[in-house]
């Protein structure tokens, strides 16, 4: 009985990994079939061939989309790493009058869907001229309430008694940011670099109202396009998918630890 | 603890984000609500009219809403609890003495860290007429299915898709749970002669409450919020008689497309306040639970 169940056991845990992985690796191995061979089951691995992907490199700007996706991710990131932080501390440690009702409005925004504010912001971006513009894509989205309210929570939970004693050794309240709070928060500001950049990365939304040329399409609007209007083959198409997948995978492999810890802080308790 | 010059550093720290939160946030959302209130074109603004509730009671007048509504609702309904268990299920499945676990952890995170455009491209060819699930299921002896331009399954396949790539994310979620639990909870119980069942039933999942509760808050907030693979996979048009409309697809085509945007501003409250009402629901229910 108890061996069955552990047979049992384990089919569950290879069958779902199996699940799991199916999708990437029969993607990967379409778009790396010449067309003529696209629909076939098996393939001899001396004919697979990267010719997918040197026609959608020369055909369609590619790159130039990795680049913009990079860009607005980073900057993003950079932005809400900074901005949301120094919030974030000042709402957990630094006694002023409005701490609270910042807190508080901080609080009530979270609940607002985005798609409440996105034909006013679009409209607002629209006057000053600021779609199709890095400073479109960018400015609206360098502060993050979630991000403020994560890093608040993180300030709370950590003991003053450092910052205490850093206080009576003359250090002042920039320097027991920069000098005591800020490396002890390590692991949080870790786990927003990957909400932050993984979500900007990934968003599709925003970006496909805020881009009207293709020079200025992240990945995910570019590949969009690409999918609806451009594509002659699966093949080419998956390889476009390729683009988009394979720098995160990257990514998560390198950094995985991180990238399940950050993910799994933010389930704040 | 106070240092001198706090006032000016505290009011400092916050400015950004108080710009920013007043500027792209707060002020849009006034709006956003001034906005529902009118006959508004983003083409001519200035032509803005009073138009009341009108632009409220008209959704409840619009076959179209109702069925993107009931897409939506249908797709929450299978999405989340099946999420929930198959994450829970993994979580157990990763936290016990199984070899290998951390590699599974990565195998089943893998899919969370891809985006949604690239995964509803992926699982179109993987569903299309002559695909792979096709392929399976013929060789099976199971019928096959056009899945994404059909009636009955376009809407189903995107929810298998949307479990298949969030699962990894909760799963995570869990596992910082289950290592929360107290180990001297599960060793009592051991003595006391529980089975694995019991000590489930009666340790892990009284325990996992609050984690479950987040999980569940954010697992209807993004069902109710989903967009990218409907746009996708129905290349904008909402699938075979607007059978993977959403709610959000539908606001913002009314937005963008038609350039209603009172009617879509209408609607992006009428989300906000069925997300607000579950929320609020899930809370109460789960506070008694735990009395």
């Amino acid at each position: 009985m108890k061996k069955i169940l552990r047979i049992l056991f384990y089919c569950v845990v290879i069958g779902y990994a199996v699940l799991t992985l199916i999708p990437f690796l029969w993607s990967v191995l379409t778009s790396l079939k010449s067309t003529p061979d696209m629909d076939k089951f098996w393939v001899p691995v001396s004919s697979l061939t990267f010719e997918n992907y040197s026609y959608i490199i020369t055909k369609f700007p590619f790159f130039r989309w990795l680049i913009n996706s990079a860009i607005v991710a980073g900057a993003v990131t950079v932005g809400n790493l900074l901005f949301n932080t120094l919030a974030g501390y000042a709402l957990a440690r630094i006694k002023f009058p409005g701490r609270g009702l910042i807190f508080y409005i901080v609080l009530a925004v979270m609940m607002v869907p985005g798609q409440v504010v996105m034909i006013p912001v679009y409209i607002m971006l629209a006057n000053w001229g600021w779609i199709n513009t890095y400073q479109g894509f960018i400015i609206p989205f360098l502060t993050s309430s979630f991000g403020i309210f994560m890093m608040r929570q993180f300030f709370l939970a950590l003991p003053v008694d450092l910052e205490e004693a850093a206080l009576i050794d003359g250090l002042s309240r920039w320097g027991i940011f920069f000098k005591i709070a800020l490396p002890l928060a390590k692991p949080a500001l870790a786990a927003q670099t990957i909400f932050m950049f993984l979500g900007n990365w990934n968003s599709f939304m925003w970006p496909s109202l805020l881009a009207s040329s293709d020079d200025m399409y992240t990945l995910p609007v570019g590949l969009n396009s690409f999918h609806w209007q451009y594509v002659a083959y699966w093949n080419q198409d998956l390889a476009g998918t390729m683009f988009m997948t394979v720098p995160m995978l990257i990514v998560f492999l390198l950094f995985q630890k991180w990238f399940i810890k950050g993910i799994a802080t933010s389930g704040l308790k | 603890m106070r240092t001198r010059g706090d006032l000016a550093t505290g009011y400092l720290f916050v400015l950004p984000v108080v710009v920013s939160l007043a500027v792209f946030l707060i002020g849009p959302i006034i709006y956003a609500l001034y906005i529902s209130f009118h006959h508004f074109s983003f083409l001519a603004p200035d032509q803005a009219t009073w138009a009341g509730l009108s632009n409220y009671t008209k959704l409840f007048h619009d076959p179209r809403f109702i069925r993107a509504l009931g897409n939506t609702s249908l797709y929450s309904l299978g999405v989340v609890p099946i999420q929930i268990a198959i994450a829970l299920m993994l979580a157990l499945i990763v936290d016990s003495k199984i070899k290998g676990k951390t590699l599974f952890r990565v195998v089943y995170f893998l899919p969370t860290v891809t985006s949604t455009v690239a995964v509803s491209v992926m699982f179109m060819y993987l569903f299309k007429n002559d695909g792979l699930v096709n392929l399976f299921l013929s060789k099976a002896g199971i019928p096959t299915f056009d899945w994404f331009n059909s009636l009955t399954f376009a809407l189903p396949a995107v929810m298998g898709m949307a479990i298949w790539t969030t699962v990894g994310q909760f799963m995570v979620i869990y596992l910082a749970g289950l290592q929360d639990i107290p180990q001297e909870l599960y060793e009592a119980a051991e003595v006391d002669g529980a089975t694995p069942w019991q000590r489930l039933r009666f340790i892990t999942w009284p325990m996992l409450k609050p984690t479950t509760f987040f999980i569940l808050i954010m697992s209807i907030i993004g069902t109710f919020q989903v967009f990218d693979q409907m746009y996708v996979i129905s290349k904008g048009e909402g699938g075979p008689q607007d059978r993977t409309l959403t709610v959000v697809f539908y606001l913002y085509r009314s937005a963008f497309k038609d350039f209603d945007m009172g009617y879509a501003s209408a609607m992006a409250f009428v989300l906000f306040l069925i997300i607000l009402l579950l929320t609020v629901i899930q809370r109460k229910f789960f506070k008694e639970e735990t009395n």
